[in-house]
């Protein structure tokens, strides 16, 4: 019987298609073939558990800090290099072609996206993009409030809220927040611009918190949120999205604000 | 709450379109996205806190400088992983060359395994599963990932921790898809040779290809 080579044997340990089936039968009938591969694949699986330091759940915001001051603002035309044809048709995918619409689509509406039977406007591709990122948002923002709105003064003493996890959140989810909030505003949807701008205010509060804040700052806090519906207006405006994601059609420019206004006052 | 794939390409987007506009900080939501994601990786390549540190923060900072070429691409995340990758190899490549300089001609390490792994690693192994506890496993497998030349360690690295496909390896190599498989096979069986007596010991010598 011919062994496998460790050439086959690795290829096959990497889900080659070529021969595998011959292969298979080999390794099946041959205990020393068998042993082999179990051998390379522990010491892959070894590989692969090897461990790697956790840098940190602030570890982005660090490099940030580090790199900030080496970069400098961008003030060139960059749209031209969304223009060049070549670049508009190099990418094959519809995931690359959507993310090349959407930066496309600020100067130039004439660009289309086939998607599937559909052909997007660089318009639609633009709103699908900004839905898709908000939808996101929405949803771990509203974690956020829930867990300010359901936390309690702690420790023997009782007299302070622990929120800095939720500050740290609310730190990630302003710089998005404040970006989003601008592409909706330049997209003209009032409705998400407004709801985000209410977060917005929000979340500023939190992430300039101490980790521990008092009960007054903690009433503080949590008032805000209760004052102006916040909780409720992101869940309406994620239901929103999820409709308007669903119908891949963009509603008026004000139907999410409009509804979120309408069942507020219910 | 986890992020799905396509809602962080729309938020990416999103974010290198604001960068391009003249926005600065927009940047930031991406270099908090996938700092850790690059220092896995970069802490893979090197073994080193402090140079994954540092291969992290160049990274960011040449994708930021080359931002306006990421247009034809599908994915952020990828692609600041290849610039990271291909940072990672020149730098090695440039460190070898530094220490190559600096040893004696006897002891100038070469991209060969001319050396005998084998003979470093002694005979009577404990089982396989006190070993992948083991802190000495653990160095001997990093050593032997080090003597790795740079273009490997990447491809194996790619590969076999981080999943990614053969095109991806290629291009992070700036070669060919078949040069790129040839350089994870060879770093599989360089690897291999190093480490597969502490894993178990061959119940029979025998050479593979050959009858049985």
């Amino acid at each position: 019987m011919r062994h496998l080579s460790e050439e086959q044997l690795i290829a096959y340990q990497d889900g080659e298609s070529s021969g595998r089936d011959v292969a298979t039968a080999h390794i099946n009938s041959c205990a020393e073939c068998q042993a082999e591969l179990n051998r390379l694949v522990e010491m892959l699986a070894a590989y692969q558990a090897f461990p790697v330091p956790d840098p940190g759940e602030d570890y982005g915001r660090r490099v940030w800090q580090q790199i900030a001051p080496r970069l400098a603002e961008k003030r060139s035309h960059w749209w031209q290099v969304f223009l060049e044809p070549r670049r508009l048709t190099a990418a094959g995918l519809v995931a690359a072609l959507l993310l090349v619409a959407f930066l496309a689509g600020r100067v130039s509406k004439r660009v289309r996206v086939d998607h599937g039977d559909a052909a997007l406007t660089a318009e639609q591709v633009r709103q699908r993009v900004l839905l898709l990122a908000v939808g996101e948002h929405l949803g771990r923002s509203e974690m956020v409030l829930m867990e300010i709105a359901n936390a309690e003064p702690e420790g023997a003493t009782m007299k302070q809220v622990n929120l800095s996890s939720q500050r740290r959140r609310a730190e990630e989810l302003l710089d998005e927040n404040r970006l989003y909030r601008q592409t909706a505003l330049q997209e003209g949807d009032t409705g998400i611009a407004t709801v985000l701008d209410e977060l917005e205010r929000v979340l500023l509060d939190v992430a300039h918190s101490p980790g521990n804040v008092t009960p007054a700052q903690f009433k503080s806090i949590r008032q805000r949120i209760d004052d102006d519906g916040l909780l409720f207006k992101v869940r309406v405006l994620t239901k929103e999205i999820e409709r308007r994601e669903n119908t891949g059609k963009r509603g008026p420019a004000e139907s999410g604000s409009a509804k979120v206004e309408r069942n507020n006052q219910a | 709450m986890n992020e799905s794939v396509e809602s962080v390409r729309a938020a990416d987007a999103i974010a290198i379109e604001r960068t391009l506009a003249g926005d600065r900080d927009a940047f930031r939501v991406l270099v908090e996205r996938h700092s850790a994601t690059i220092f896995r990786l970069a802490y893979r390549l090197t073994g080193n806190h402090h140079d994954a540190e540092e291969i992290v923060q160049e990274a960011f900072l040449r994708a930021y400088q080359k931002l306006e070429q990421f247009a034809s691409q599908a994915n952020f995340a990828t692609w600041v992983y290849r610039i990271a990758a291909n940072y990672t190899i020149d730098r090695m490549r440039q460190r070898k060359q530094e220490d190559a300089r600096r040893q004696a001609p006897s002891a100038e390490m070469t991209d060969d395994v001319e050396q005998d792994p084998l003979r470093q690693i002694p005979d009577a192994m404990p089982s396989p599963e006190r070993l992948t506890q083991s802190v000495e496993l653990r160095r001997q497998m990093e050593n032997a990932l080090q003597s790795l030349t740079p273009a490997e360690r990447i491809a194996f690295v790619m590969r076999h921790c981080d999943g990614c496909g053969i095109e991806e390896i290629a291009a992070a190599l700036k070669s060919n898809s078949s040069a790129a498989k040839n350089t994870v096979f060879r770093a599989v069986h360089k690897l291999r040779q190093m480490l597969e007596p502490q894993f178990a010991p061959r119940a029979t010598a025998r050479a593979m290809g050959t009858e049985s």
